[in-house]
């Protein structure tokens, strides 16, 4: 069972991530990049890791991929013209994948020659990942934890500082000022005699 | 790792400068939202100056001995303190000198010295990590800071294209950083460089982690702006607001100096000294010829103090490539004399107006010494020393870096290092030239401020009363590099 809930998440995730670079609609793209999302989460499931799988559904679904949608669909680029400019990035691209193939297995190999600690994900301190995380991210790694917040708080101070601009003639809503409006201000009334304009 | 992991001890009291900052810079924040004008911003400005220093004095006075905190992954010692007290003085002073410069282009908003002091905040954390991760906080939390800061006048196509630059390669090598600190961690199973370093120790070193070291070189190679990963530098530096520029060329080559020396002393311990023996000397190399040979065709002095600290990285890396305690002082000591130099060198071109607009050309500087007698008096002398002709600061500088290298038996390396000094003391004096033989340019903007003078005339003083003693710089170094005694 086991095995067959893993050759159809990986074979779709697979399919998916290939159709994310072979779709003609950029839409499509994206996705697909959902469903490739989607079947990673399940394989993430399968290893003990459902912390990472929840995080992949909510920041990468959630967030990144709607981001991307946004983007997609805002931007005014001719995809059709730098679609038809892949055969010129295909030996450059390979070439990276290459290396990046060799780099990981020459890793794995420096890496399987250590010793190694067995360490069945999730159940070796008898919770759960999230548990477990919950127990170290304000002890042991307070300090990373914290440090992760204010760095967080720069990119927000910077996406404001570099975008918000006060412009005038804007017509904003002041929740206040709606407030505070009573009929003696707002409302002025008319006598219109018949047959009369105001 | 969570039960072979020490009980977690905060120790909160070593990490007492950066507590104080991190919590300040909040409270600024909130001074300026709710105080949205220009004497608030103005207010704001002040009050970080006063924050930086009090931090500074606090690091200063944060004597005794090595101490941990948060666990293990925050290290306040000798050398943190070091570079502490110079990154937070040297930050409040750029502020000082750039507040003439940002009100002028209306620049001045709360949020530039908030993040200002968030960027030293990120460099005081880079010296103190005892860890991989603490290491990567500090570097992004400095590093993001700047990105905003280089594109911080959003109206100049200029200084938006330095600010992307600046955020593509860096986020670029920081991609280059991790993958190698994930080597590391897959070769020792930890990420604090104690438990690294005595890992290391008990076996050979494998392919992971010498694969984990060359990257994460790489990695910081891209922070220090050293050769063959400069190529951002020149352009960043001419980009982005002056103050801005002369804030990268201070303060974050100190922190990402003295990061690169604690992973390499503490991380990669005595052990490993052969394997990134090469690497470093390399990048010294290649940084003092980049640096020597692309300055002389510039003609823009922000351009050419781009060079001319590609080339000065590249002799504090001849320092650094020694590997033994001579080597981190020399380290040290370097970069306290480079950002002292730099300052007073920025201190003046921050003053380069004419009819309102910022001059950045060399040629503006010719006859200075007609118009401006102290101030060309003062360049010379800076310039003189960042040739490093004795008996100047300068000077004193490469003789540590030269010497740890000698003891080292790094010969060939001490060759090319005197080759580039030679080249590069041609566009120094070409500049000392231009000053003082050429025909006077039509003058700048009006007195220069009491600011701009000080700092000029002090740092242009140290270069001078150096050799008294070394000011007692020399000493503090060799104290806090006592802890890489062996």
């Amino acid at each position: 069972m086991q095995a067959v809930a893993f050759y159809m998440f990986s074979i779709v995730a697979v399919i998916a991530g290939t159709l994310v670079v072979f779709a003609r609609n950029p839409v499509h793209s994206v996705l697909w990049l959902i469903l490739a999302f989607f079947s990673t989460a399940g394989l993430f499931v399968m290893m003990g890791a459902e912390f990472l799988a929840m995080l992949l559904m909510i920041i990468y679904v959630g967030a990144v991929a709607v981001l991307f949608l946004f983007v997609v669909m805002m931007l005014d680029i001719d995809f059709a013209e730098l679609r038809g400019r892949v055969a010129q990035y295909l030996p450059l691209g390979l070439a990276i994948g290459v290396i990046l193939v060799i780099q990981l297995s020459v890793g794995f190999a420096a890496w399987t020659g250590m010793e190694q600690e067995n360490i069945e994900p999730g159940a070796v301190y008898g919770m759960t990942n999230a548990h477990a995380l919950g127990s170290v991210v304000y002890t042991r790694y307070v300090y990373a934890f914290q440090a992760a917040g204010l760095i967080l708080l720069v990119a927000m101070v910077g996406a404001i500082v570099l975008t918000l601009r006060h412009r005038e003639g804007v017509k904003k809503q002041n929740v206040l000022e709606q407030m505070y409006r009573d009929p003696q201000t707002a409302v002025e009334l008319k006598d219109v005699r018949p047959g009369q304009s105001l | 790792m969570l039960t072979t992991s020490p009980t977690p001890v905060l120790n909160l009291a070593a990490a007492a400068p950066e507590l104080l900052l991190a919590i300040g810079a909040l409270a600024l924040l909130m001074v300026g939202v709710f105080r949205q004008n220009q004497a608030g911003a103005l207010l704001v400005h002040w009050l970080t100056v006063g924050l930086l220093t009090l931090a500074g004095i606090a690091a200063f006075l944060g004597g005794g001995d090595t101490q941990y905190a948060f666990g293990g992954v925050f290290v306040s010692d000798g050398v943190s303190r070091f570079a502490k007290v110079f990154i937070f003085f040297g930050t409040a002073i750029i502020l000082i000198l750039s507040r003439q410069y940002m009100q002028r282009a209306k620049l001045l908003i709360f949020e530039f010295p908030v993040l200002v002091a968030l960027a030293a905040l990120g460099m005081a954390m880079m010296v103190s990590s005892a860890d991989l991760i603490a290491l990567y906080m500090g570097l992004e939390l400095q590093s993001l800071s700047l990105y905003v800061l280089a594109s911080f006048r959003r109206d100049s196509v200029r200084s938006t294209e330095a600010g992307l630059k600046y955020f593509v390669l860096g986020a670029l090598s920081s991609g280059l950083l991790l993958f190698g600190a994930s080597f590391v961690y897959g070769a020792t199973v930890s990420t604090e460089f104690v438990v690294i370093a005595e890992r290391i120790a008990e076996g050979e070193p494998n392919v992971g982690l010498v694969i984990g070291l060359a990257f994460v070189l790489a990695g910081l190679a891209f922070k220090i702006s050293a050769a063959p990963f400069h190529m951002w530098t020149p352009d960043v530096y001419e980009g982005a607001p002056t103050p801005i520029t002369a804030f990268m060329a201070t303060a974050p080559k100190m922190a990402a100096a003295v990061l690169m020396v604690r992973v390499l002393y503490d991380g990669f311990g005595p052990t490993m000294v052969p394997e990134w023996q090469q690497i470093v000397s390399f990048l010294a190399a290649a940084s003092m010829l980049v640096g020597s040979i692309a300055a002389i065709g510039q003609t823009d002095i922000k351009r050419l103090m781009a060079y001319s600290s590609i080339g000065h990285m590249g002799f504090a890396l001849v320092g650094m490539a020694a590997g033994t305690e001579a080597g981190a002082t020399s380290v040290l000591v370097y970069l306290a004399i480079y950002m002292t130099m730099n300052l007073g060198v920025f201190a003046y071109i921050l003053t380069m107006r004419r009819n309102d607009v910022a001059m950045t050309k060399i040629s503006d500087l010719s006859g200075l010494w007609q118009r401006d007698g102290f101030s060309a008096l003062c360049l010379t002398v800076l310039m003189f020393s960042l040739a490093g002709i004795p008996p100047l600061a300068g000077f004193w500088a490469k003789w540590y870096t030269f010497g740890a290298a000698v003891e080292a038996g790094l010969i060939w390396l001490l060759v090319i290092a005197t080759v580039a000094a030679v080249i590069s003391a041609f566009y120094y004096l070409r500049l000392v030239k231009i000053m003082v033989f050429d025909e006077a340019a039509e003058g700048f903007d009006g007195p220069m401020g009491g600011e701009f003078r000080a700092v000029l005339g002090l740092s242009a003083a140290v270069m001078i009363l150096f050799v008294i003693g070394g000011l007692g710089v020399t000493e503090m170094a060799a104290d806090a590099a006592t802890i890489y005694a062996r």
